[in-house]
């Protein structure tokens, strides 16, 4: 490097003073990120699923909320998640209604798993498409009700086929956290902005940044091996990426 | 019965009955409504006029549950149709265990020795792609004889195959026959047609225009329709 700014640079982004002081606390903060994604992905497999059953079913009784969950996926799907995030964590809250929480954290957690439980619905909707309907047929000449049917031959088959991209909407998902710290939770990413404020030393976000990567990167490494296996399906799901 | 799809007149008036331990042979052009009408009697295609009964009970009467009947069917596809992410004994027993409720460990049993008589021992930890067509067919037929059914359809069974593994196949259907199960095969197996049928039923746009044993039907047809398509098979070198 021999441009006569590196040095600058160096000592903006890459300090060794400012990452030992400050990465204690960046990794404290990248704990909370990390607790929040697990509990929010496993919300959202399971609401997505919920909300995709409905969509995909044929049950004419169903059909108000079939229209819900459809307008619930627009919505959700169409406004940013910041201002989702936002929303629930100071709007909401706002409304002093009793009963209703006010925890930050919880309710960016909750505006979190609304916006991606909205993505993921639609994967998994693409994914049982995906079942030939040859699958039905086979399924109910064995004797099997519709939802048997659905539970041991229609699901199985449809998850399988989109997990590539319910992998890629889990690694965005753990990106996202960081977008919680708009509401002061004590994130990793709001440590390095406090940290940076402090000594006007940028080295903090790379920190948080690097703790980022050490997630995502093995969770891209595992998403190309299974594609590598072969089971990306021809006709890939789409999600937010 | 009939049954239409849009505009089109698939099954055009079908009037058909088959007496118990009887196989009769459905033969005809693609498009003269075998599968249709395959497809009718096991319930996975409603008709639109007409009724099915199965041993006197009207099974397409609107109280009846479709799923019940179904369960005392046995339908097996030209494509197969196992379940790829089972292994064979897995898709052999799915129906005994989860339709008619049956204890696992006994499904599993009876399973094991339905595919060891159907040439398959062994091979009931495989899943369905490490198999041949020829193999895969037979599991779909140890899947749909597995739930002890009263009727068996069978849909162009050996047309996916190659012609090697065509015997296999057709030496299951004949240990079926063998067994006094009743039939309804749609196939192009001429000579197998012959060996097998009590009955040999021809179709033409949708409707049955002559039936009777192997002998008058596939030797001395007596519709000028008939003899066409078994000239034409002939020629195909099917017959």
């Amino acid at each position: 490097m021999s441009s006569s700014g590196w040095p600058v640079v160096r000592e903006t982004f890459f300090s060794a003073e400012a990452f030992r002081t400050s990465f204690p606390r960046v990794l404290e903060g990248f704990w909370l990120d990390i607790k929040m994604f697990i509990v929010i992905e496993i919300a959202v497999l399971i609401l997505g699923l919920g909300i995709a059953l409905i969509r995909t079913s044929r049950n004419s009784a169903l059909f108000p909320i079939r229209m819900l969950a459809a307008i619930y996926c627009d919505v959700f799907r169409g406004v940013p998640v910041v201002i989702l995030i936002y929303l629930f964590g100071f709007g909401i809250p706002a409304l002093e209604l009793s009963g209703v929480p006010k925890d930050p954290i919880l309710m960016a957690g909750i505006a979190l798993t609304l916006a991606y439980s909205a993505y993921v619905a639609e994967v998994y909707r693409a994914g049982i498409a995906s079942v030939h309907d040859t699958q039905t047929d086979a399924a109910l000449a064995v004797g099997l009700t519709n939802r048997q049917a659905l539970r041991h031959v229609i699901l199985p088959q449809a998850i399988r086929r989109v997990r590539p991209p319910l992998l890629n909407d889990f690694i965005s998902l753990q990106k996202d956290v960081a977008l919680v710290s708009i509401l002061g939770i004590l994130e990793a990413f709001k440590i390095a902005q406090i940290e940076t404020a402090r000594d006007f030393n940028y080295t903090p976000l790379i920190a948080a940044a690097m703790l980022y990567l050490l997630v995502t990167i093995p969770m891209a490494r595992i998403l190309d091996h299974i594609g590598a296996r072969g089971e990306i399906p021809t006709d890939h799901a789409g999600g937010k990426v | 019965m009939t049954k239409a799809f849009g505009d089109r007149r698939v099954l055009d008036g079908i009037d058909l009955s088959i007496d118990e331990h009887q196989a009769v042979v459905l033969i005809g052009a693609s498009g003269s409504g075998k599968s249709t009408l395959l497809r009718c009697i096991g319930l996975l295609n409603e008709i639109d006029d007409g009724d099915i009964l199965l041993d006197g009970e009207v099974v397409t009467d609107p109280s009846v549950d479709p799923v019940a009947v179904r369960r005392r069917l046995g339908f097996v596809f030209q494509a197969f149709n196992l379940f790829p992410h089972l292994t064979v004994i897995d898709n052999v027993t799915l129906g005994t265990v989860r339709a008619q409720k049956v204890d696992r460990k006994v499904a599993e049993e009876r399973g094991r020795a339905l595919l060891d008589r159907f040439g398959l021992g062994g091979r009931e930890d495989d899943k369905p792609d490490q198999l041949s067509g020829g193999e895969q067919q037979r599991v779909a037929l140890a899947r749909a004889f597995a739930t002890h059914p009263r009727l068996m359809l069978l849909d162009e069974v050996t047309s996916a195959l190659d012609p090697e593994l065509v015997g296999d196949v057709l030496e299951v259907v004949r240990e079926l026959k063998k067994e006094g199960m009743t039939m309804v095969i749609a196939t192009h197996e001429m000579s197998f047609a012959r060996e097998v049928a009590d009955t040999v039923a021809f179709l033409h746009e949708g409707r049955i225009l002559e039936s009777g044993t192997p002998q008058q039907v596939l030797t001395e047809p007596k519709e000028p329709e008939t003899r066409k398509f078994l000239r034409r098979l002939l020629a195909a070198g099917r017959v």
